[in-house]
């Protein structure tokens, strides 16, 4: 098994990691970088658990190799918050108690910022397909469809 | 396994072709690493082609459209032109799981992959489209339909790659769609997959494609189906007819998803639908 050398930005910092060539970027930013809020849930790219935006699209990091990340821009749910300062989206998934377990929440919060990012004003049913590759167990789902409501009338507010 | 990311096709292809193991190629990785992840495969190669440019274009060409194999789902429906031109073709790419995988899938890695149930595949065979293949020693240009030769199987040698697919100028008056049936809304794999394209010339179809997916072992284009409903108005008459070529060109399999009879049944169900859709996008009325 050959070592690929990987240069890389992680959430605005510059990362040098050195990984197998069949290593998954989850495995990658949970074992070799220690970014350990993306979680593996099923390894296949059907939960969600590990999603991530590569150049600022979406994708779940268990079906990215960690060779593939050269040269690209990588935010983790390490990235969201701005130091002691929540993102709107995380403050309302508490004040909403959109979350129970708390596995499937990363991944929901980077979707959810995703689609956010593109509508400020998204229908339930745009919130309900935009979050169809997050899978929780827990919820039921409403709580979290009010909390992105709620975070995207606060960012509307914000944006005034 | 070694990865490589070489940034010409050429390059691509000479790594393929030189390796004496197992050599894959990886484009969005969404069916090639679930496979890696679940010991399915054990490759010696991954050739990486998101770093060729030629392949990360949708280009407008002076015959139509030529979409590079690295091209994402959500780039191609970002495209207003395509989406314009081509409605069901970018349908069904975008009918790919969800928004994560949209991300990272394509439709040259779909047709590659070689699945009877592929969403994309029976949309490009209705549209015409034609896979462009590099090779070792020579460039060919092959319709889609003859790429895929059986559940995971395609007519591609050792070292080829699909560098592109293209897709027809539309002639005015033209719609496609495609539609598939699943038991729920979101995240499925087709149990029926149904694409039609035509184009009308004074209110009548002048010509027309029908493909269907999920209902062999690789999905087919049915001529007697278009035969049913080129020169009609697309009159209940003509959609039963299309309906029962459609069921008659299923050789499904019966599975969890569904089973040989209903199959048969919903393809023609879907044909209608799709019929009608593909109509009414051309501006034909009944």
């Amino acid at each position: 098994m050959t070592g690929v050398h990987v240069t890389t930005s992680i959430n605005g910092d510059p990362v040098e990691y050195v990984c197998p060539a069949d290593e998954s970027l989850l495995d990658v930013l949970r074992d070799r970088v220690g970014l350990t809020g993306v979680k593996e849930g099923c390894g296949t790219g059907d939960c969600g658990a590990c999603s991530i935006t590569l150049d600022g699209t979406l994708v779940c990091s268990c079906l990215v190799l960690g060779a593939e990340a050269e040269g690209r821009k990588i935010t983790t749910i390490e990235g969201m918050a701005d130091g002691e300062n929540l993102h709107p989206l995380q403050r309302q998934f508490i004040d909403n108690a959109a979350l129970q377990c708390g596995i499937c929440t990363p991944g929901f919060l980077i979707a959810g910022k995703a689609l956010l990012d593109d509508n400020l004003d998204p229908t339930v049913e745009e919130i309900r397909y935009a979050l169809a590759g997050n899978l929780c167990r827990c919820t039921g789902y409403d709580k979290i469809v009010r909390a992105v409501q709620a975070a995207a009338k606060d960012l509307r507010r914000q944006k005034k | 396994m070694r990865y490589e990311s070489p940034t010409t096709t050429r390059e691509a292809v000479t790594l393929l072709s030189k390796e004496k193991g197992k050599a894959y190629v990886l484009a969005g990785g969404t069916d090639l690493l679930v496979r890696l992840r679940m010991d399915m495969i054990d490759p010696d190669l991954m050739v990486d082609i998101k770093r060729i440019p030629a392949m990360n274009e949708i280009k407008k060409t002076a015959t139509g459209f030529k979409i590079g194999a690295a091209v994402s789902g959500k780039q191609l429906g970002a495209n207003k032109a395509l989406v314009k031109a081509w409605p069901g073709v970018v349908e069904a790419t975008n009918l790919i799981g969800s928004d994560q995988v949209q991300g990272r899938c394509t439709m040259v890695g779909n047709l590659c992959n070689a699945s009877p149930a592929a969403d994309s595949v029976p949309a490009m065979i209705a549209a015409g489209a034609k896979a462009v293949i590099v090779g070792k020693t020579k460039r060919r240009t092959v319709a889609v339909e003859n790429i895929v030769t059986g559940p995971g199987q395609t007519s591609l040698a050792k070292g080829e790659v699909v560098e592109a697919v293209t897709l027809p100028k539309r002639p005015a008056k033209s719609g496609d769609a495609y539609l598939r049936f699943i038991p729920r809304t979101e995240m499925d794999i087709a149990v029926v997959g149904v694409a039609v394209s035509l184009t009308c010339k004074r209110g009548v179809i002048d010509s027309a494609r029908v493909a269907l997916g999920a209902v062999a072992p690789t999905p087919l284009l049915v001529k007697e189906a278009a035969a049913a409903i080129i020169g009609t108005k697309l009159d209940d008459e003509a959609l039963d007819n299309l309906a029962a070529a459609c069921s008659a060109a299923c050789n499904p399999i019966d599975d969890k998803r569904g089973t040989i009879e209903y199959r048969v049944r919903v393809a023609g169900v879907l044909a209608k639908r799709a019929a009608n859709i593909a109509f009414e996008r051309a501006g034909g009325k009944k």
